[in-house]
């Protein structure tokens, strides 16, 4: 019979003997490995020249009809905002159906039926600015997913996985930039993914096919030969809403203070 | 139609995507569960802290959390695009979420709350057990309530004077246990608010506390209600001329106990109001003292469109008036019944200020969105998510509570603990 005492000295003669070995054993994270194994030479960016946005809309048309979103739901992955600032300070600002159908109007939408024509002398500046998701760095979407069905590919692009979203909504509420809602069809979270089947082929994403003055562009941000990536580093641009803290990775030309 | 489209209005500048997607369900939410762990601290102070003044209302309090435990992740599923799924958060808990750990959090809470219920009843299911294992030709009743009864023993039948007294110490050790494990829980359900950082009204660091303090208000409040209400009916009973009980000192005395748990108890609640209410304001005054870039439009939210929700019916209402009712001398039951339903109130329109006024305005700080609750169901989502599905929620737990009292008896148990 083995007493208590030399069970004790046994037990830890064992584990220290096999902490030895054990101790070159390196544990990896899930994601270490993954990012260990792909090729990690790409980093997709998207660059926007707000001076070359005149809202026609044709971005956002052919966004909906690529990634079947429905036509005529109140939903998009990406939209195109209209800015309008007056000489007596005052910001008007709108974006109706998300700029499907071009800002052919002047008539800024106020919402609640209600809509404020201005005067063109009234006008001291106005732009246009195209949003669409910017594959943050530190996307607080795949952060709060509770069931992980929203994660980040190595290139950096964000995506959902509709077979695992349980529709909670918490992605959308911790998104600032406000990119993501609930697919009217399949009522799991959705958002732009840089039109990742697109993308992945060689080909480009369908809205920056779409604009007919250039003012969308994707590119590898990893590639110094890359236009894209020569134009975000060596030009002035900006980012929407650093203090998030997100580091998105969508860059604009021409940024104005007021654009939210 | 997309979801959240039917009870949203926009004003001025929202963006396209932006509309009120976490609805009245998602207020019921951190409501049940503040419910949850509010009932639970109240029967833990008697247990832990031997408070006797509230020792008759600490057992009672103990069932009536263990009922309200089973509604509290209803609104949940009910607010979930795809309900089938919400095992998925079991099944691949995606820690860096806040919510991940809700299924963990909520098993172990629940693990806690059966457990002491089991030590508080053991005695009382092997009373119930025995003379039905004894009896000889059972009726069919019978039969199913000595099946119950004999599960609910584990097998353990064991009553003698130092098993009890083992017992006692376990319901103290799990009390005192639960006790973090309730505030957890719900500064858990404060905490997903809080560290939204795209949301300007929920993201503080107090979030948390705050939830604590409040859930513990109307956890409170609940109980002291249910138990007027149990009492009112006992008190009825009692002077009901043809019931074998019946006695006009009886209905004297259940008089008399009722009043003086009242009194001590709602000491307790305005205690923890005052707590919740500092905490509140605190928050306010150092967002309007800072006042960063979003204090523009959270000053229009809170002063401005929601001024009624917020300062009339959750502070004034909710708040001023029962300090009022229980602080004024020589308390009656009425007004203490008056005082816990005006506290329930006002905690639900905190609850409802948070997450509904969270989203009254938009990310651009330069929009409104005004959420309009369904009240006539006309298709599922506005059933589940509109007036009745959260009546239905708050009523649960008291039909839950009614069939749980058959099998944990609140009242007339002679043993102490």
């Amino acid at each position: 019979m083995i007493s208590r005492r030399d069970f004790l000295k046994s037990a830890a003669k064992v584990v220290a003997g096999a902490s030895i070995p054990l101790a070159a054993i390196e544990i990896l994270a899930p994601a270490r490995v993954h990012a260990l194994k792909t090729d990690s030479s790409i980093r997709w960016a998207f660059l926007v020249d707000t001076y070359k946005c005149v809202g026609c809309g044709f971005c956002v048309k052919a966004c909906k009809n690529e990634n079947e979103i429905p036509y005529d739901a109140n939903v998009t992955r990406t939209w195109v905002e209209r800015y309008v600032l007056t000489k007596d300070g005052k910001l008007y600002a709108d974006s109706p159906k998300g700029a499907r159908d071009g800002f052919t109007g002047t008539k800024i939408d106020l919402g609640m039926g209600h809509y404020q024509d201005i005067k063109k002398e009234d006008i001291k500046k106005a732009f246009f600015v195209p949003k669409l998701c910017n594959q943050c760095d530190n996307p607080p979407c795949v952060q709060v997913c509770p069931v992980g069905a929203t994660y980040q590919a190595p290139d950096g692009v964000v995506m959902v996985d509709r077979k695992w979203c349980i529709g909670c909504g918490y992605c959308i509420m911790a998104c600032p930039y406000g990119v993501r809602f609930f697919h009217p069809k399949y009522h799991t979270a959705e958002k732009c993914n840089f039109c990742y089947h697109r993308i992945t082929k060689g080909l480009k994403t369908a809205c920056v096919q779409a604009c007919p003055f250039g003012a969308r562009q994707i590119g590898n941000i990893k590639d110094p030969n890359d236009p894209v990536a020569k134009a975000i580093t060596t030009e002035r641009v900006g980012i929407l809403k650093s203090e998030y803290g997100t580091k998105p990775q969508v860059f604009y030309i021409g940024l104005d203070e007021e654009v939210r | 139609m997309v979801h959240g489209e039917l009870w949203t209005v926009k004003e001025l500048f929202v963006t396209p995507n932006e509309y009120i997607y976490w609805s009245v369900q998602i207020v019921m939410y951190p409501f049940m569960t503040g419910l949850v762990a509010g009932a639970f601290v109240l029967s833990s102070l008697y247990h832990v802290f031997g408070i006797k003044a509230l020792k008759d209302i600490a057992r009672f309090a103990l069932v009536f959390s263990f009922a309200l435990l089973f509604a509290a992740p209803v609104p949940i599923i009910l607010h979930l695009q795809h309900p089938l799924r919400g095992v998925n958060v079991m099944m691949t808990p995606h820690f860096t979420s806040a919510i991940a750990a809700f299924g963990i959090v909520f098993s172990a809470y629940g693990a806690i709350v059966a457990s002491e219920l089991w030590f508080l009843y053991r005695k009382h299911f092997v009373d119930v057990a025995l003379p039905l294992k004894e009896k000889q030709d059972k009726t069919p009743g019978e039969w199913f309530k000595f099946i119950i009864f004999c599960t609910l023993t584990l097998g353990v039948y064991d009553i003698s004077e130092e098993s009890l007294h083992r017992d006692e110490k376990a319901i103290k050790v799990l009390a005192g246990l639960g006790i973090p494990v309730a505030c957890f829980l719900h500064g858990y359900a404060g905490f997903i608010f809080g560290s939204v950082k795209a949301n300007a009204l929920w993201m503080t660091p107090l979030m948390p506390v705050i939830f604590i303090m409040s859930a513990v208000v109307s956890g409170i409040a609940l109980c002291m209600l249910t138990y007027i209400l149990t009492m009112e009916i006992r008190k009825y009973l009692a002077c009901r001329k043809q019931s074998p009980t019946y006695s006009p000192e009886c209905r004297e005395e259940i008089k008399s106990v009722e009043i003086n748990v009242i009194k001590m108890t709602s000491r307790y609640l305005l205690f923890f109001l005052t707590f919740a209410i500092s905490l509140e304001l605190l928050d306010l005054i150092f967002r309007g003292y800072t006042a960063v870039k979003s204090w523009d439009v959270l000053r229009s939210v809170i002063y401005g469109k929601d001024f009624t929700d917020i300062f009339i019916l959750q502070y004034g209402l909710g708040n001023l008036i029962p300090f009022i009712l229980f602080l004024t001398p020589g308390i009656t039951i009425k007004r203490a019944v008056i005082g816990v339903l005006l506290v329930l109130f006002g905690v639900f329109m905190m609850r409802w200020n948070v997450v509904i006024g969270g989203q009254a305005f938009s990310l651009t700080f330069a929009g409104y969105m005004h959420y309009h609750l369904p009240i006539i169901p006309h298709n599922m989502e506005t059933l589940k998510e509109g007036l009745f599905g959260a009546l239905g929620v708050f009523i649960m737990p008291f039909v839950l509570f009614y069939f749980m009292v058959k099998i944990f008896p609140v009242f007339g148990l002679k043993e102490s603990h």
